[in-house]
């Protein structure tokens, strides 16, 4: 458990784009007018009878020359993002006042961009076996986890430590809490943290061989939900210290919690003893008790067994205090970006005095005890707890408010 | 920022753990990169040791020889796991199945491909509930994970398991990514520097152009430069000498991670 709460730290910019639009102003007019982005599976030549979240446009544009060897969907989308709100600006601004060696780059995401390979191993050579030389040559720029990081480093000229944190679904919450860590040690001044995670065969083949992916648009905490529908985002957050930066009404990480479940690949703990430990290190770090938490912001994927538990593990701490729901409805699960998607929204709400209800959860399964919401509410919140659980029982949780 | 060193592991051809590891890496034993270790993993649950990738086992083997040494119950300490490509051998079964025209993808190939992997069945292996880190810095990874993992310990104030490792990736991927021989090692890091085995006093700095440490001897040069997760040999090497060195491992192009470490059996 942590010692002491943490200095806060302020989010002095950030953008995220999702099958919603791009952009924060397209993310947060779908979430008031409840306008899902959850379409039926057009993904290339997939057949899969199921729902994505597929982000518009990815398919017919490349990188630009400088950019080229990385050009792959999950970099396409990430350079998209980086477009999107002034980030590219604010960024700018930050190497100003700081330089460009003080300031880290930690991205999150699960599969990189393995489409590329996918791609690859369709085109193999009929006699050797071997992969496309337009392949091979390029596979550091964009399957190996690391292609983001450098991605991201290279297209905003930062020279300051960099690293990509793949830890399932949780990763790009993670990486708040190493550049918390980092800003804390005194390694930078500043951070860039996010998260891409892109549609590709792997995960839409490998959650369907779960039986994991709904038929429909996903349901979180809907009494017959029956699966997850997958999305891809590209999210980004510029971290500063709030002693430096901060503004009286600014939105800052005020706490992160990190755990293990310790106890299966692919299903959570039946209690949810790793999540409870997150969530609980969250408020601590925060220095925050659980009644000074206005909204959670689930991580809700609607598979049966993560929402149950997930609710277990929520109202063991909170009861039935705050207003609880899942955002999935709108983006589907964005996997390694799902971090980053969900602070963003989260500061959104924060920012605009707004919580989303739960999209496509027509009744609310009774086994569950969170008081979990399913139309908009419009008032005002000042601290919001962030939830993304993954693969490997990996858990973070983020404690989101008003300076 | 400053750690204790409790416990090591390491795996590697004609390095088959520490213990005579260390003796080969200070020159006391002879090094015969002929001989191939076989990790047992002896953590792991017996039908989770049988499914499990080569990846894990390495990677398991040197974090449980770490562990043991340290002293430390693996449930009080939370896990840095890096490496440049990670399942490798898992991602290329995947590929080849979804080239075919059934697609048909095994759900435990699935969950086992993921970047946690390793990490994850630790954790299931201790029942350990600690927070658990998995990442990738490409050639870097070494330094970034050693970096996270000194932050970790420093800032948060416990020990922290810090486990690095890359292995071949079969054919085809091989012809992407060429990593000659498996490396797998693991160090135990702590805050205080009580009962170390020695000091690593790590620093971050901004350094422009590639200028790395060599390992100290040349037959060692080779695994070093050969994978990703055998940059740390300089670190291992200085720790098996019990003598006094300052490495600097590269960092992209323009960090550095200084690492000065100090043998505390002196």
């Amino acid at each position: 458990m942590p010692k002491r709460p943490m200095t806060p730290l302020t989010l002095s910019a950030y953008t995220l784009v999702t099958a919603n639009g791009r952009g924060v102003g397209a993310v947060s007019q779908a979430l008031r007018g409840r306008r899902s982005g959850l379409t039926p599976c057009d993904f290339e030549d997939v057949l899969l009878k199921t729902y994505i979240g597929r982000v518009a446009g990815l398919e017919e544009f490349s990188l630009g020359h400088d950019l080229e060897p990385f050009d792959c969907r999950n970099n396409r989308l990430a350079w998209l993002g980086l477009q999107q709100d002034g980030f590219m600006v604010a960024v700018a601004e930050a190497k100003q006042r700081y330089g460009a060696d003080r300031i880290a780059v930690v991205m999150g995401t699960s599969t990189s961009g393995i489409l590329e390979t996918e791609h690859a191993y369709r085109n193999r050579d009929p006699l050797t076996g071997s992969l496309p030389p337009w392949y091979t040559s390029r596979y550091r720029y964009t399957h190996n986890m690391f292609s983001l990081g450098h991605f991201v480093r290279a297209c905003v000229g930062l020279q300051g430590p960099a690293m990509v944190i793949s830890t399932a679904c949780s990763s790009s919450a993670k990486v708040f809490a190493t550049a918390a860590r980092f800003l804390q040690a005194g390694l930078c001044d500043a951070a860039i943290v996010g998260g891409v995670d892109s549609l590709c065969h792997t995960t839409l083949y490998g959650f369907s061989a779960l039986q994991l992916l709904s038929t429909s648009p996903c349901r979180p905490c809907d009494e017959d939900r029956d699966g997850l529908s997958l999305g891809e985002a590209a999210g980004y957050v510029l971290l500063e210290s709030s002693e430096r930066v901060g503004r009286k009404g600014a939105i800052a990480l005020l706490g992160y919690g990190e755990s293990s479940d310790g106890y299966h690949m692919s299903h959570p703990h039946p209690e949810g003893a790793g999540a409870i430990r997150a969530i609980r290190q969250s408020l601590d770090r925060a220095g925050l008790q659980p009644p000074n938490i206005d909204y959670i912001n689930l991580h809700g994927t609607a598979t049966r067994a993560n929402d149950s538990v997930e609710d277990k593990a929520v109202y063991s701490i909170f009861g039935d205090g705050p207003a609880c729901s899942s955002t999935k409805g709108w983006t589907g699960h964005t996997l390694g970006a799902a971090g980053v998607t969900e602070a963003v929204i989260a500061t959104l709400c924060l920012k605009q005095g707004f919580i989303p209800g739960t999209l496509n959860c027509e009744r609310v399964d009774p086994t569950l005890r969170s008081r979990i919401l399913r139309e908009n509410e419009d008032r005002p919140i000042r601290r919001v707890v962030s939830n993304i659980f993954g693969f490997g029982g990996n858990n973070c949780s983020l404690v989101l408010g008003a300076l | 920022m400053q750690v204790g060193i409790l416990g090591v592991g390491l795996l590697a051809a004609g390095l088959d753990g520490w213990v005579t590891g260390r003796e080969v890496l200070a020159g006391k034993r002879p090094f015969d990169p002929r001989t191939l270790p076989d990790p047992d993993a002896s953590l792991l649950p017996a039908n989770e040791r049988r499914r499990s990738s080569d990846c894990v086992r390495w990677a398991v083997q040197v974090a449980q020889e770490a562990m043991a040494q340290s002293g430390l119950d693996p449930q009080e300490v939370a896990t840095v796991f890096a490496s440049s490509g990670g399942e490798m051998e898992v991602l290329d079964k995947l590929c080849r199945a979804l080239a075919t025209t059934e697609r048909v993808v095994s759900p435990t190939l699935f969950h086992q491909s993921v970047h946690n992997t390793a990490a994850g069945y630790w954790g299931i292996a201790t029942s350990c509930q600690q927070s658990s880190t998995a990442l990738s810095c490409y050639d870097d990874s070494c330094a970034a994970g050693l970096l996270e993992a000194v932050t970790y310990a420093c800032v948060e104030e416990c020990p922290v398991l810090f486990v690095v490792y890359d292995l071949p990736a079969p054919a085809p991927l091989s012809g992407a990514r060429p990593i000659a021989s498996a490396f797998a090692a693991a160090l135990v890091l702590t805050p205080s520097v009580s009962q170390a085995l020695a000091i690593a006093d790590v620093t971050l700095t901004a350094a422009a152009g590639r200028d790395v440490s060599h390992a100290f001897s040349q037959e060692f040069e080779r695994l070093r430069l050969d994978n990703p997760a055998a940059r740390l040999l300089p670190v291992l090497q200085a720790l098996a000498m019990e003598r006094r060195a300052t490495i600097n491992l590269n960092l992209l192009d323009d960090q550095r991670l200084i690492v000065e470490v100090k043998s505390c059996r002196h």
